[in-house]
């Protein structure tokens, strides 16, 4: 650092040094509090062993040790303080706004691949009508790949991973379009909507690169995943305030654009907006970086209180759970959801503190979806025989149960945390762990079960 | 005499677990006890301590909280947890061990070997 002119007062001193180190990605202003309340003690001492102001200042920074080094050493014991250093350009260096401009130009680039792809089967007379079926199965080909191919070139992946990913994709692709679907049947329907969950793991390793072994690794492919829902929420509102005026200002000159719309600017936006998305999330990380968990503090309670209530209720009234079609589906989402709120307070918490109010909220949260989903599984396993296996309730089963295991030893890691019988990082270990569990099943329903269920 | 860097690395976790097994301390009262213990041989950065608190505590061994000190500053206060007290004792057996094997070692050497450098003159504890 420069060093202070000898007629700046101390504090002012002082306030300079805060400032540079403020200015360090890696060092949280709890840290810096926590430094400066350091540098004063050591000032304080020297002052008394008979030093000046100025003399007292230098040799305590002095002493403080090279901030370089001290940034390096917080980066590495905060894998997400370092994730933030690694993907945000410094600001003011000239070399780094070329490489963040480069990474614009690939990373828009891929996503008008991406929208050009969605529209390219219409060259094969594959109609996004007629053909909803092709396209519900191969929906995340158009997207996926071209985000795997911007981390890949983003994070300079070797060729073995680079193939390792391309057979993912193009087994999938088999998968997808080889088994015989009856058109519109359950298992069709089942192969859509868990591909992308298989897919989105071969992502994630192209996201994490080298450290997707790790737990920061999968804990930061997590944080990517909530920080690129919310980015896709936002562009895909304000998408609809531009489709809705563009419809307004052409009817008033008499021009119909819904087709336009329709077979044009939905699909394509929709897709391209993953990629930019993906790409503000990695640009913009400081920006962001709060929302996921400022939602899930102010979300949490009510969850909670919501839960809380609901087996209020049951236990007051002896009300049973209504069973029909949909409420295994119903109460696969409430775990997710739950799960989302549980993961996102684990992946910003700081694993230091020790436990508070908050985590006893969380604990409540995830017990009293525990035991409402058990209230709704024994409904269920009680008229099971009664409705029959259809691959949808063995699938919804099946995701139930993966969630209810992740749940449950969470449930049982935070509650030795609370009791300081283990450490935070437990939770955090458990839940990135289970991450390629959710991989498997999905690729078991992709694989087995238009075979097992007949392809209906 | 100067100990190596990578055994300071090493040493850290034990010396800051058993600074806090005798109580609660923060940062700057840490260093002052490492000091006064090895006679400023051993020489840390003064920075480089917070990242091992952070670890420790990342580990689940110790615990912080803030608190605001007679001179009216937040300070952070860290306490050894009953894992931190469970990994001392480990560490505790191991350098015992390590200790052992040296002594055995050093004893088998002639005196002469150990102590043929010439003795450098001890550099100023540099303790405030």
């Amino acid at each position: 650092m420069t060093v202070p002119e000898h007629s700046a007062s101390l504090e002012e001193q002082i306030g300079e040094w805060r400032g540079y180190l403020r200015r360090r990605q890696a060092i949280h202003p709890v840290d810096v509090a926590e430094l400066e309340d350091h540098l004063r003690e050591q000032i304080a001492s020297l002052v008394a062993a008979g030093l000046t102001d100025d003399e007292a200042f230098l040799i305590a920074v002095k002493r403080m040790g090279d901030l370089d080094a001290l940034s390096r050493e917080f980066a590495r014991e905060y894998s997400d303080r370092l994730w933030k250093q690694l993907v945000v350009v410094d600001s003011g260096a000239a070399e780094p706004r070329a490489r963040s401009r480069t990474d614009a130009v690939v990373a828009f680039g891929l996503a008008l691949a991406a929208a050009v792809a969605v529209k390219a089967p219409a060259l094969f007379g594959v109609d996004l009508d007629a053909d909803a079926g092709f396209y519900a199965r191969n929906l995340t080909f158009f997207v996926l790949p071209f985000l795997a191919a911007y981390f890949v070139w983003k994070r300079e992946l070797g060729p073995a991973t680079i193939a390792r990913l391309a057979v993912v994709f193009v087994a999938a692709a088999v998968f997808a379009n080889a088994y015989p679907f009856e058109p519109g049947g359950d298992t069709e329907t089942l192969t859509a909507l868990h591909l992308p969950i298989v897919l989105w793991l071969a992502v994630g390793v192209a996201y994490a690169g080298s450290r997707w072994r790790q737990v920061d690794g999968r804990m930061d492919f997590i944080r990517f995943s909530g920080e690129l829902v919310i980015y896709y929420v936002l562009i895909a509102l304000g998408g609809a305030v531009l489709v809705g005026f563009m419809a307004m200002i052409f009817e008033a000159i008499g021009i119909d654009v819904e087709p336009f719309f329709e077979s044009w600017l939905v699909p394509c936006g929709a897709t391209a907006a993953v990629v930019v998305a993906s790409w503000l999330v990695e640009a913009k990380q400081s920006v962001i970086e709060n929302m996921a968990p400022v939602l899930t503090r102010l979300f949490t309670p009510l969850f909670a209180a919501v839960l809380v209530a609901f087996l209020a209720t049951v236990l007051l009234t002896g009300r049973g759970v209504d069973v029909d079609r949909d409420v295994l589906i119903a109460f696969d989402l409430l775990l997710v959801v739950v799960l989302a709120l549980l993961l996102y307070s684990v992946s910003a918490r700081d694993p230091q503190s020790p436990p508070g109010v908050f985590d006893i909220l969380q604990v409540v949260l995830v017990v009293s979806a525990l035991a409402a989903d058990a209230i709704a599984l024994w409904a269920i396993a009680a008229r099971i025989t009664e409705f029959g296996f259809t691959p949808n309730r063995v699938a919804a089963l099946g995701e139930n149960i993966v969630l209810l295991v992740n749940l449950a030893w969470s449930a049982a890691l935070y509650t030795r945390f609370l009791r300081r019988r283990g450490p935070f990082t437990a939770v955090e270990k458990w839940q990135t762990d289970y991450v390629p569990v959710y991989a498997v099943w999905a690729t078991i329903v992709v694989i087995v079960f238009p075979a097992l269920f007949g392809y209906a | 005499m100067q100990i190596g860097k990578d055994l300071t690395a090493a040493s850290s976790t034990p010396i800051v677990l058993a600074i806090l097994a005798e109580g609660d301390s923060y940062g700057y009262a840490i260093l002052q006890r490492v000091r006064e213990l090895s006679g400023g041989r051993l020489e840390w950065t003064d920075g480089m301590l917070y990242p091992v608190l952070h670890r420790l505590g990342r580990l689940g061994y110790v615990e912080a909280r803030w608190e605001v000190a007679q001179s009216g500053r937040r300070r952070r206060y860290y306490r050894i947890t009953p894992r931190g007290r469970e990994r001392l004792a480990e560490e505790r057996r191991q350098w015992q061990a390590v200790d052992t094997t040296l002594r055995g070692i050093w004893k088998a050497l002639p005196s002469s070997a150990s102590s043929r450098r010439p003795a450098q003159a001890e550099l100023l504890p540099s303790g405030a």
